[in-house]
């Protein structure tokens, strides 16, 4: 390797390096309940993300059972039907991919990369969990309320979300409102948390061109989520008002049930505007972290290093920058200006270059590389084909021309599902294959782990490619029933069946994860310091799992990049980044 | 949304320049030994309080940005009314600026080390800012008297949500303020010098959050005034 060496100092000891004064608990309460310590804030979020995901799981199922086999399950009428789609959504994106992402491994892994001891804010952390906890408790509260949670879609969109006839407009709305609230504000507490952390908690010799792009990506998009919520805590402040002292924000004046209603002046128009100028930016703040997470996968996985580094670095920044001017590209149907659509569509198909060049470097990364296929590779490989699936999609849906009349039908839903379900969903599991092994010091089931990993990938591919079809007939979502219209051929009566099927035996296999984190726990095969020869810093911690505080005694110090694999004349094949470069001669 | 979109221009150029000199053109992979220093500013030397408070301020700013892009956009349409702003206003105004000028004099004091400083500072800041809350109170009930408390007035339901999201932000800010004050009564001339470097921090951290507010309110008092309706018909004309 060539060498540029600056100037290569010893160790320094911990008096030398900035410390962070550490909270030390005193209870058991304080210690696993009331933790300040992010490790165990990281697992709160992660296992009450994983927890409410499971209900929108089973959410999914019954939607399908509907689809497939109307009326065979007698409860379910229109009205659960939107209850479903709604609450589904909603769980799926935020409460599940955002919460899991940012809360969950961010907390676990931006201070331990980082060679840091803690977050900088170690109670506002805490509060942040607790706020989210709370969150989800308030958005469960909505199934038990009277009339059941609100069924206005995951989009809310007014004025239909606070109209009498729209399931749950009598409590679910505002409880989804406020639970939507709290979640904003517990999310900015945390993200505060690890942006700060980011900047200025790196231990020495950590520079961010050192940075592991699994950081990288949590950060961006930690930032873009920031700037991005408070579109939607102002809309669902807006809405809450409409709603409860019937100002006229969102509601125009309007006749329902044949009487007029006393809202007058509001504008639909504008909710969506903000909505969506939160919406867009959220699938990227779910796509970000995956990003970032799948190279340091990949790469440690092929043991070779990454492929463009600094390209992948630009081209994060590059998508969080872009996605912020992108949001009217939902809104092409909602009678805009047409050229305000060439903006948007323009705009939309921009973020493809920068997205094709980090889809080309995995590639690149990959090629000639020592592929193991353990499961978070298997699930990174998965990834990478689900992500260029759903992105090319997206290539049609950013068009103004081609999304009007696909606008509304099942080839929307089977694009998102793909692109920021399926893709996103496939990089947590490798993730937590990844790292459970340093979480909790043994490794998972590997039959177990290539059993879910492949139903889950292929069945995810046998639920949304024929559904794309079924869009393509022109089936539209959000119907409840089909019943008898004449363009829809009997065949994607079957094809629902068979989706639906599918969907049972993909949902069940989640199961089979579960019962691995639960089984290994005790079971698994001790897993040692660094079970994957990684070079990141998580991996060289004095004891597996992380003792309080990370590091012992000292904090580390970086001498190289993340990512250097198959180093020729290693000892080990790769080298950790606090590893001391070796002597120069003189 | 020609707000927001600039306000997001504008903390993407800042994100720009800071990230142009972070070493962004470095080669990691060529780079071995500390080399923090050589190819990429080392963490500021700020107390990550500031970077914090920074960092909530980008975040509260785009909170208020885009409630002037939904008010502005309102604006925009046909039916819009504007509302005979109260007079009481521009006392608030006036008592925002000089809380926030009492806050800068109590850095001052808080620089040279100067107890009684900084807690008549803090005094004077907190009452001017209780003041002011209350004259937005009373503008609230005088136009709620004078009947525009109505749901099909959107100008006065924009006017109560935008003073009462900003008045909220004042009483958070004057949650810390009190902190800060009853640490200032706390301390001696005589206490430890980390105590008074801590109390510094704290005032110039309050400090910091009353520009931000006067600065918000700033605009959305020219906004509810409409001294900025050319300034947004001209920013309308850039995108149609």
């Amino acid at each position: 390797m060539a060498d540029v060496t600056h100037g290569t100092l010893p160790p320094l000891s911990a008096s030398e390096t900035d410390d962070v004064e550490l909270y030390h608990p005193h209870s058991w309460i304080t210690r696993y309940v009331f933790s300040q310590d992010a490790k165990i804030i990281a697992i709160q979020y992660s296992l009450t993300a994983l927890a409410i995901g499971l209900v929108a799981l089973v959410l999914s199922w019954l939607m399908r059972m509907q689809l497939a086999f109307p009326g065979l399950i007698s409860f379910i009428d229109a009205d659960h039907y939107y209850q479903l789609i709604t609450m589904h959504g909603m769980i799926m994106v935020i409460y599940l991919l955002t919460a899991l992402f940012l809360g969950g491994f961010g907390n676990y892994l931006i201070p331990l990369m980082l060679g840091a001891r803690d977050m900088v804010f170690p109670y506002v952390n805490m509060l942040s969990f607790w706020i989210y906890f709370l969150a989800v408790l308030v958005l469960v509260v909505g199934f038990f309320v009277p009339g059941g949670p609100t069924g206005a879609g995951w989009t809310l969109y007014p004025p239909q979300a606070i109209l009498a006839n729209t399931p749950g407009q009598q409590w679910g709305i505002i409880v989804m409102l406020v639970s939507l609230m709290l979640f904003i504000i517990g999310f900015t507490m945390g993200g505060l948390n690890y942006v700060v952390t980011v900047l200025q908690g790196r231990c020495r010799g950590m520079t961010l061109m050192r940075m592991p792009l699994t950081i990288w990506g949590i950060f961006t998009a930690t930032i873009m989520a920031l700037l991005a919520f408070p579109a939607l805590f102002v809309g669902a402040v807006m809405m809450l008002l409409d709603r409860l002292i019937g100002t006229s924000f969102f509601m125009p004046a309007i006749v329902a049930m044949g009487e007029q209603l006393a809202y007058k002046g509001g504008s639909p128009i504008l909710f969506q505007h903000l909505f969506w100028f939160f919406g867009h930016p959220e699938v990227y703040i779910v796509a970000l972290p995956a990003f970032g997470i799948v190279s340091d996968l990949i790469s440690t996985h092929a043991r070779k290093n990454i492929f463009g580094y600094r390209m992948m670095v630009w081209a994060l920044v590059a998508i969080g920058a872009l996605s912020f001017v992108v949001w009217a590209h939902h809104m092409y149907v909602s009678g805009m200006h047409p050229s305000f659509g060439f903006f948007f569509a323009t705009t939309t198909l921009i973020i493809a270059i920068p997205t094709a060049i980090k889809v080309y470097n995995w590639v690149l990364t990959l090629w000639r590389g020592d592929i193991h296929f353990t499961p978070p590779m298997l699930f990174a490989l998965g990834f990478i084909v689900t992500f260029v699936n759903g992105g090319l999609t997206g290539l049609f849906l950013g068009n103004v021309v081609v999304d009007v009349p696909l606008s509304d039908t099942m080839f929307v839903v089977a694009h998102f599902h793909m692109v920021m379900g399926v893709a996103p969903i496939l990089v947590i599991f490798g993730a937590i294959y990844h790292w459970y092994p340093k979480i909790t010091g043994r490794m998972l089931n590997d039959a177990m782990a290539k059993l879910h990993f492949w139903v889950t990938f292929l069945g995810a591919y046998l639920i949304f490619f024929p559904m794309h079809y079924i869009g393509l007939m022109g089936v539209p979502r959000r119907y409840h029933e089909m019943g008898e219209m004449a363009f829809v051929p009997p065949s994607t009566v079957t094809l629902n069946a068979f989706i639906t099927i599918v969907a049972l035996i993909v949902g069940a296999a989640q199961l089979v994860f579960v019962f691995n984190l639960a089984w290994s726990l005790r079971k698994g095969r001790p897993a040692g310091g660094n079970p994957w020869r990684a070079t990141t810093l998580e991996w060289q911690t004095p004891q597996t799992p992380p003792a309080h505080g990370n590091w012992g005694q000292s904090l580390p110090v970086v001498y190289r990049w993340a990512y250097d694999y198959s180093v020729p004349g290693a000892a080990q094949d790769f080298l950790p980044q606090n590893q001391p470069p070796d002597p120069q001669p003189a | 949304m020609i707000v927001i979109v600039v306000f997001m221009v504008v903390l993407a150029a800042f994100a720009g320049w800071w990230l142009s000199r972070q070493g962004l053109m470095a080669k990691p992979w060529l780079e071995t030994g500390v080399a923090g220093e050589a190819t990429g500013a080392p963490p500021s030397p700020r107390p990550i309080e500031k970077i914090g408070l920074g960092a909530f301020l980008a975040v509260a700013g785009s909170l208020f940005a885009l409630l002037v892009s939904a008010y502005s956009m309102r604006m925009g349409l046909p039916d819009w009314r504007s509302l005979p702003m109260p007079t009481v206003l521009w006392f608030s105004t006036g008592l925002l600026i000089l809380s926030s000028i009492a806050l800068q004099a109590t850095v001052i004091a808080a620089r040279r080390d100067e107890l009684d400083g900084i807690r008549s500072g803090l005094l004077a800041a907190g009452v001017t800012s209780l003041a002011f809350l209350a004259g937005q109170l009373l503008a609230w009930r005088e136009l709620a008297a004078a009947g525009y408390f109505s749901a099909g007035n959107p100008a006065a339901a924009f006017f109560y949500l935008v003073t009462a999201i900003h008045g909220l932000h004042m009483l958070g800010g004057l949650a810390v303020l009190y902190r800060t004050a009853t640490r200032a009564f706390d301390l001696s001339a005589a206490s430890a010098p980390q105590a008074l470097g801590r109390l510094r921090l704290s005032v110039e951290l309050c400090a910091t959050y009353w520009h931000f507010l006067l600065f918000v309110w700033l605009v959305l008092f020219s906004l509810l005034m409409r001294w900025t309706d050319d300034l947004i018909e001209i920013c309308r004309g850039l995108l149609s």
